[in-house]
């Protein structure tokens, strides 16, 4: 193998590495409260995760289960009472909604909300494939997040 | 024939004389009417109506409708008082009254409690309401947010309000409340809040609290004192209900939200106690008492007389809060005064309700998660292999967690000695899991997949007699049955499915008599009146909902096997079924 070779291969690595190590780039300025730029919580594999971990720790799954619903709504289809943009599920989550959404602003950090957020995200796959989870550490309940397909544009709901 | 000794017992005229002592409501003949949503005391309901029989039910057609405008599950029983028809509807709890004396039926007044909106985030199960009861002139019912409301039964003005249910803690109140002895009897849901679970008598006359008993705790809550003599030795002892848990865990559990039978005689109330929480078994070791058990209460002070346990240290969410049925038999040679109790682990009674004692638990479905009922020590055999625990998937555990049956009640005919058990037949897989207990948000450590049972039918009608213990007839439906039961002195049985159809079956053989396909699917109990025309009519609220249904009612994705608490792994296919919507639906023979 020549040097000219070894190097542009050595060159392809060092690309492909960096395009994967995007998928967990942390940013370190947690932004402040009810700032509207979480945006880059959705495009971190390491976030999405943690928000899954917190996802079920909180007992957000007592009512939403793994995304499909029971007590509160689904999360995993395109229906949105109150906005499915990062922001907007932020905001449910940190004030809490009149129609049973408990207020968690006193119960976790922003950051933590920012990543239950972008979690909730990953549920529909409005994220990118390789950022969205792909394994359950419980029984199965159904695709893992990165395997289902993307639900299609968001489109308003009302309370069931 | 031991048919002929089954006494039916005398509590349901007693109950209904009472009531009406105290009204002068009513126009029509004593049993013409339904003032609690079990009928009578006992807990039968068993109308003595028989206009509309086995020869004519063929020819039953609708006489009114009412809709409710609502898309969540109708559970609760219509109620008929002199002219005047009631219903309760789920959240936002409207209650409608109908005046029966004019065609159609049309709206006389509406009662809304205006509950608090966030109550629905905190009800398990969907935002249903099980029905009124009537008492001293009043229309007394429970809102989805923890009050209780008093109202004129003739004006429809509120007479008076109790608050006890805390939803910032996640208690809810969706049973119907029972009227004995002056007393408003309710109790709290949120067994899957971590709640603790309390039942509460409110003195009709003004809703003050006359007594209030948790159902976990030291004896000084419970309500256990000299009078307590259970039958059994295990509850024996002193605040058995703090010692037969962790230190500290017995805060979790045995909620009141299903029915209440009386005595009048022995002046004791019977009621069932729900799961201890969290359904994570391992984060409570112990029997966790009272929880997943019955008590018997001296109805005047609420002392405790006896208690049973169904389910010691329960395993899969199995409440025990199904409707006793009161009954006074003959058992092997002597009267007993006994409930019949068909509960959720898939087994029918047979207590002995002056002291608690099991005469008889048999299987009316296929179980697995036990070997039977000890009835030396009263104990439930568990079976090892079908035991959970933290992180462990158990596949094919039956019944599952919503139970062989649910809180949806039995009738029981005197003439027939048969018990009308609507129910399931579902199985499912387990994994406990950690479970963090935060204020106000569920606490269940548990994720499950619920399937169809043994031969693929999701549900049963079953005809249970109950001295002989077997099954008399049996009618597999596709799906659960999640209606209450109705049996008449016609000998016909009426029960709803939930696709929507609302039947009339023979009581004596099953065999369908008629049948009729209703707007949504049916979760409500049916009841029967006369109507002031002398007529005899049946009525039942279609709306599907409830946690059989909230695939249908909340809107939730088949593709989370595990949502609902994996209820929709195994109702996947209803929403193409039926759809959502409340309405009250009245039938007559033409």
């Amino acid at each position: 193998m020549s040097f000219a070779y070894a190097k542009a291969a050595a060159s392809i690595m060092a690309s492909l590495l960096l395009v994967a190590c995007e998928r967990e780039q942390r940013d370190f300025q947690t932004p402040s409260s009810g700032s509207p730029s979480g945006d880059h919580y959705q495009r971190d594999a390491y976030d999405v995760a943690q928000g899954k971990r917190l996802f079920n720790w909180m007992n957000c799954s007592g009512c939403h289960s793994h995304g499909g619903g029971g007590m509160g709504p689904a999360l995993m289809d395109n229906r949105w009472i109150y906005g499915g943009k990062i922001q907007q599920i932020y905001q449910s989550i940190h004030d809490g909604r009149r129609n049973g959404m408990p207020a968690w602003k006193h119960r976790m950090t922003d950051q933590q909300i920012w990543q239950v957020a972008a979690y909730v995200r990953s549920m529909g796959r409005y994220l990118r494939k390789d950022v969205a989870p792909g394994r359950d550490d419980a029984m199965q309940s159904g695709k893992a997040e990165s395997r289902r397909e993307r639900a299609s544009a968001i489109v308003p709901s009302t309370p069931p | 024939m031991p048919r002929r000794r089954l006494l039916f017992s005398l509590l349901v005229s007693v109950a209904v004389a009472n009531s009406r002592a105290a009204t002068g409501l009513d126009h029509t003949p004593v049993d013409g009417q339904w003032m609690q949503a079990a009928k009578d005391y006992a807990n039968t309901r068993y109308s003595s109506l028989t206009e509309i029989n086995t020869s004519n039910a063929r020819r039953l057609v609708p006489a009114f409708t009412f809709s409710t405008n609502l898309k969540h599950g109708h559970e609760a029983a219509p109620l008929v008082i002199g002219s005047i028809m009631y219903v309760v509807t789920p959240f936002p709890n409207t209650l409608y009254a109908l005046d029966l004396s004019k065609p159609g039926a049309p709206l006389k007044w509406k009662f809304d409690p205006h509950p608090d909106p966030a109550a629905q985030g905190v009800a398990c199960c969907d935002t249903v309401n099980r029905g009124a009861a009537y008492g001293g002139g009043k229309i007394v019912y429970n809102t989805l947010d923890g009050q209780t409301v008093a109202v004129n039964a003739t004006t429809g003005q509120e007479v008076w309000r109790a608050h006890l249910g805390d939803i910032k803690r996640g208690e809810t109140i969706t049973m119907a409340p029972l009227i004995a002895d002056g007393k408003v009897l309710l109790g709290n849901s949120g067994g899957e809040f971590g709640v603790r679970g309390w039942i509460a008598a409110l003195n009709l006359a003004d809703g003050t609290l006359a007594w209030k008993a948790f159902n976990t705790g030291p004896d000084k809550d419970v309500l256990i004192g000299s009078g307590f003599q259970p039958f059994y030795p295990q509850y024996r002892g002193k605040d058995l209900g703090t010692r037969s848990w962790p230190p500290g865990r017995w805060k979790y559990g045995g909620n009141v939200w299903g029915w209440v039978s009386y005595d009048p005689t022995l002046h004791l109330v019977y009621y069932g106690t729900g799961n201890p929480g969290p359904w994570n078994p391992d984060q409570r070791a112990g029997d966790n008492l009272w929880t997943a058990g019955i008590f018997a209460r001296d109805v005047s002070n609420g002392q405790a007389r006896w208690f049973y346990q169904w389910s010691p240290h329960d395993l899969y969410d199995h409440d025990g809060i199904n409707e006793s049925i009161v009954l006074d038999i003959t058992w092997r040679g002597q009267p007993r005064k006994v409930l019949v109790h068909p509960e959720r682990n898939g087994y029918v009674y047979i207590l002995d309700r002056v002291t608690g004692e099991v005469l008889a638990a048999k299987p009316f479905v296929y179980i697995n998660a036990s070997k039977g009922v000890d009835l030396k020590t009263g104990r439930l055999i568990p079976n090892p292999k079908k035991t959970t625990g933290m992180g462990k998937t158990v596949y094919d555990i039956c019944p599952t967690a919503s139970g062989a049956k649910d809180w949806e009640p039995s009738a029981y005919s005197p003439r027939t000695g048969i018990l009308y058990l609507p129910h399931a037949n579902l199985c499912m897989d387990e994994q406990p899991v950690q479970a963090n207990y935060i204020k106000g948000t569920p606490y269940i450590g548990a994720n499950v997949r619920q399937k169809p049972g043994r031969g693929g039918n999701r549900g049963a009608f079953t005809a249970w007699d109950v001295l002989k213990q077997t099954i008399v007839w049996e009618i597999k439906e596709p799906l659960p049955v999640w209606s209450g039961a109705l049996v008449t002195a016609g000998d016909v049985v009426f029960y709803g499915t939930l696709d929507g159809w609302f039947k009339a079956v023979n009581a004596r053989n099953g065999k369908l008599l008629w049948k009729f396909k209703t707007e949504s699917g049916i979760i409500g109990q049916p009841i029967t009146y006369l109507g002031p025309d002398g007529h005899q009519y049946v009525a039942i609220l279609s709306g599907i909902g409830g946690w059989v249904g909230s695939i249908v009612s909340n809107a939730l994705d088949p593709r989370d096997k595990t949502a609902a608490l994996g209820m929709v792994n195994a109702m996947h296919d209803l929403p193409a079924k039926v759809r959502a919507g409340g309405r009250l639906y009245v039938f007559r023979v033409r």
